[in-house]
């Protein structure tokens, strides 16, 4: 596999870096980036859509001010990038250059994986095979089976003005299943989804087979499922997702919100946010976790961030522009979908702390309420801080037991309020990926959570 | 023919002689300006391209599919396409509806779909614009407290398909937009709005209307409380609609029929709506900022009505859909970009407006909720089982007018009830970037949760 060392020189960056800085600008960096994904689809009982992708280019940022210039390329030539230098430098009016030297890169590989290329295509498509099987086996209400099968590898090139010059080479590994169940009710969907930043390795801990008979009889459950109910109720969320704190808080927490004061957290630090059981951490540094990398998107290592301790809310989350400007320094938070997008403020691996309480016990003392065995996915507005987010399998609790199946529904709340609302944490925990998009990107994060309650939630289903 | 087309018409050239080939290429450039406190925030200048590849060998019963992409169009970069395609194929289930799309007799219509003008202005007017649409919403109304975002974009893309079953099609086009996010309030509370405007041209674009309704749907918001909850009539904005629809069409996609992954499977010539419902998908209709003469295989795009007052007419379908439907491709063939591969989608739903105004419908409602805009579409919303329930907020209607606003609620139903109890549509038919135009409809018998 070719390295983008290969590809860009030291003495080729650093020319770009002068070239960028020439007419006068407070900072430049170079962000290259070659990545190649495969993938393969089953549906309806076929292999299909087996495809391969590449695609190699660089990024080029120069700042003046509160001024960002901007221009990526897909030819890494040397005359394409100080073409790029140029452009992203045309918001520069003039003004002394300073010369940048830039030394040998820190390479980091975020992954122990042998390469992708290592495992046959054939064992990858008989994992796809084996969910048909096994999830069709679950009942005759199996309509449809379809399963994916993802693998990436991101290598990443940054050099700055400031003197970051660092590399990271990042393999990610998903597979999901999609089952529709149909009956009398209609059709029903269950889903079941693995991501981990790591090789093929990635299955000798993921069963498929176990994936595929969680989908399937979550889809057939739903077809018995009752209407969800409408308004509010305490309500039990297992470990399966931190979606909750990523919109409730997450997005909420991030600089570019605060600093425009378009979130409800914005100077609240030191103040009580949350319950006092929440504590609440995002860690780029989670090794093997979807969300994971050796350093973020602008060089700076990741890092573990405790984000809310006991209830208290201790920092946002950075990156490098937002970071400068306050004169403090980064969190590993710059994140970007590729070298044609700007980096932003993002999460990494956010998740809460587990607590103490048995999350069985935490049920038996729910008198009535939901028990919402899986999470979907969810929306904020930072700036008002209400939120939703969706259930894929949730059940009715009564009398202090998990009852009835729901049909799948959203709840709404506000962040803030909803965070003081948590009255039980409990003593497990899970990390589940996602795709968390912003501002027209989208970035591999996780989301971790022990079994909680919340006092009380606003559901919006249909039965009164 | 343009160098893009000659560059798709090289890469099937390279086919063996039983295989059959697509060649997808495209290019773009683009300009984005964001203003922030007075200031350019970030300027961009960019261009890209790209090549999807798809080789079909013939096998017992069928075709063996191979896809492959390139995020440039270098030699080497294609080259290395067409093999990794073609080696991909080798590993696919033998699939007996795969195929190309064929010649159908289908004449290409000739839309004005580029601004022959697109260049003309300058970098430094387009920075003009994007700080202006700043300055103009903190000044329009004293209760802007802040601009989340303000910011100008366009772009000029081009794409060309070739295929050895003897298509050869080319698009070009390009657009404009302003976009601002207002926030309004006091200290304690903050309200968002967001305007939009898109055009084919910058001198299509007007600012003022951006800033109108962002300012407009910040401000009407300020005060807003949880709702009673209860059983309502709600009256969707433009723009909501616009939304639902797309969630409609996901479902009247033939790809997703025939996979049995839709609500409406088995329904056609049913009456699935309110004989209000004529839905029609039509990317020939240049108010589309989203128009399209061909489709993503390449046939030409046409008129498809979907809902005829009420009843399920027909479903939209790209080649392989059709094959497995024993129907025709009616055209609708979309992908996202060239490292996508076709499915079958709508590109342009109208659906059909009414003779009244806003004002009109909401005296008929009478008393209910108007719905300025949803959340959580992707985790309460469903085009398979046709659950509905997202975040809501707005404004509650009395008396036959818009009144107090209301916030942090859910609305829920199912797709096939709301399609059932479309009351009325309006006549304030709006043209929005998606691929649904927009228009104000009431919606009978929603559940409301609030407090």
């Amino acid at each position: 596999m070719t390295q983008l060392t290969d590809l860009v020189s030291a003495t080729t960056i650093q020319a770009v870096l002068n070239e960028a800085m020439g007419r006068g600008a407070d900072f430049a960096e170079v962000f290259c980036e070659d990545r190649v994904n495969r993938s393969a689809s089953l549906d309806d009982g076929r292999v299909e859509e087996l495809s391969t992708g590449a695609e190699r280019g660089a990024g080029i940022r120069v700042v003046v001010g509160g001024t960002t210039g901007f221009a990526h390329t897909a030819d890494l030539s040397e005359a394409s990038l100080l073409e790029a230098a140029r452009t992203a430098a045309s918001v520069a009016r003039g003004g002394s250059s300073r010369t940048v030297a830039v030394g040998t890169p820190q390479r980091h590989r975020a992954h122990a994986s042998e390469g992708i290329d290592a495992t046959p295509t054939a064992m990858k498509l008989a994992l796809l095979t084996q969910v048909d099987e096994v999830a069709r086996s679950e009942g005759g209400a199996i309509a449809q089976v379809q399963a994916g099968y993802m693998e990436g590898r991101r290598q990443i090139l940054v050099a700055n003005s400031d003197g970051v010059f660092s590399t990271d080479d990042q393999v990610r590994t998903r597979f999901n299943v999609i089952c529709v169940a149909s009956g009398d009710t209609g059709l029903q969907t269950g889903f079941e989804s693995a991501a981990h930043t790591r090789g093929f390795e990635m299955f000798e801990d993921i069963d498929v087979a176990e994936m595929a008979r969680l989908a399937a009889r979550r889809a057939i459950t739903k077809l018995s499922a009752r209407p969800a109910p409408s308004g509010e109720l305490p309500v039990v969320l297992a470990n399966a997702g931190g979606v909750l704190f990523h919109e409730a808080c997450g997005h909420g927490l991030e600089a570019d919100h605060i600093l425009k004061d378009s979130s409800v957290y914005a100077g609240k630090v030191g103040e009580l946010v949350a319950s006092p059981l929440v504590t609440l951490v995002d860690d780029g540094s989670m090794t093997g976790e979807w969300g994971y990398a050796s350093i973020d998107d602008e060089g700076h290592p990741s890092t573990r961030n405790v984000l809310i301790e006991n209830g208290v809310l201790t920092d946002y989350m950075w990156d490098m522009l937002r970071a400068r400007k306050q004169g403090r320094a980064g969190s590993g938070n710059g994140r970007r979908q590729s070298y044609q997008h700007l980096p932003i403020v993002r999460m990494t691996n956010t998740f809460v702390m587990e607590g103490t309480q048995d999350p069985e016990e935490i049920v038996a003392q729910t008198t009535k309420g939901v028990y919402v065995a899986k999470l979907g996915g969810g929306q904020v507005n930072t700036a008002t801080g209400d939120f939703v987010f969706g259930t894929t399998e949730a059940y009715l609790i009564e009398n202090g037991e998990i009852t009835a199946p729901i049909r799948d529904v959203n709840m709404v709340g506000n962040g803030p309020d909803v965070l003081r609302s948590i009255d039980a944490v409990g003593s497990d925990f899970s990390m589940v990926p996602g795709t968390c998009g912003k501002q027209g990107q989208g970035v591999p994060v996780g989301c971790g959570q022990p079994t909680l309650r919340l006092a009380g939630i606003t559901f919006g289903g249909t039965a009164a | 023919m343009s160098d893009l087309s000659a560059i798709a018409a090289r890469i099937i050239n390279e086919a063996f002689s039983d295989e059959s080939m697509e060649a997808y290429v495209s290019r773009g450039v683009e300009t984005d300006i964001a203003a922030y406190d007075g200031e350019v925030e970030s300027l961009t200048q960019a261009s890209s391209s790209g090549v999807g590849v798809r080789i079909l060998r013939p096998a017992d019963g069928g075709f063996q599919v191979g896809f492959s992409w390139a995020g440039s169009l270098d030699d080497d970069s294609v080259r290395r396409a067409i093999t990794q395609a073609r080696e991909n194929a080798t590993f696919s289930s033998v699939d007996p509806y795969a195929g190309l799309a064929e010649p159908d007799g289908h004449a290409i219509q000739q839309l004005e779909l580029a601004s022959s003008t697109f260049s003309a202005m300058s970098i430094d007017d387009k920075i003009a614009l994007a700080l202006e649409l700043e300055r103009a919403t903190l000044a329009r109304d004293r209760r802007i407290k802040g601009v989340d975002h303000a910011s100008y974009g366009d772009f000029r893309a081009e794409a060309a398909i070739a295929t050895t079953s003897g298509i050869a099609s080319a698009d070009e086009r390009t657009g404009a937009y302003l976009s601002v996010s207002a926030l309004a309030g006091t200290d304690d509370e903050t309200q968002s709005g967001y305007g939009l405007c898109v055009g084919r041209d910058p001198k299509d674009l007007d600012a003022d209307l951006v800033v109108r309704d962002a300012v407009e749907r910040s401000t009407r918001l300020l005060g807003a409380s949880k709702p009673a909850s209860g059983r309502v009539t709600m009256v969707l904005d433009p723009r909501v609609t616009s939304t639902v629809l797309g969630q409609i069409a996901a479902a009247l996609s033939g790809d997703a029929v025939v996979r049995g992954r839709s609500f409406f499977v088995d329904r056609l010539g049913e009456m699935v709506a309110s004989e209000r419902v004529t839905l029609v998908d039509d990317p020939t209709d240049t108010r589309f900022f989203g128009a399209s003469a061909v489709d993503a295989e390449g046939l030409a795009c046409r008129r498809n009505v979907l809902i005829n007052e009420g009843r399920l007419e027909q479903f939209v379908y790209d080649s392989q859909s059709a094959r497995r439907a024993g129907a025709q491709s009616t055209g609708s063939a979309v992908r996202g970009g060239f490292a996508g591969h076709p499915s079958a989608g709508c590109q342009a739903l109208l659906l059909s407006p009414g003779s009244q105004d806003l004002d009109a419908l909401l005296a008929e409602v009478q008393d209910g909720i108007y719905v300025q805009s949803i959340s959580g579409v992707h985790s309460g919303v469903s085009s398979i089982s046709g659950d509905f329930s997202v975040g809501a907020e707005g404004l509650i209607i009395r008396n036959g007018a818009l009144a107090e606003p209301f916030r942090e609620a859910t609305v829920a139903s199912t797709l096939q009830r709301m399609l059932q109890n479309v009351m009325g549509v309006a006549s304030d038919l709006t043209w929005l970037p998606g691929l649904a135009a927009g228009v104000s409809v009431a919606i009978g018998d929603v559940q409301l949760s609030g407090r």
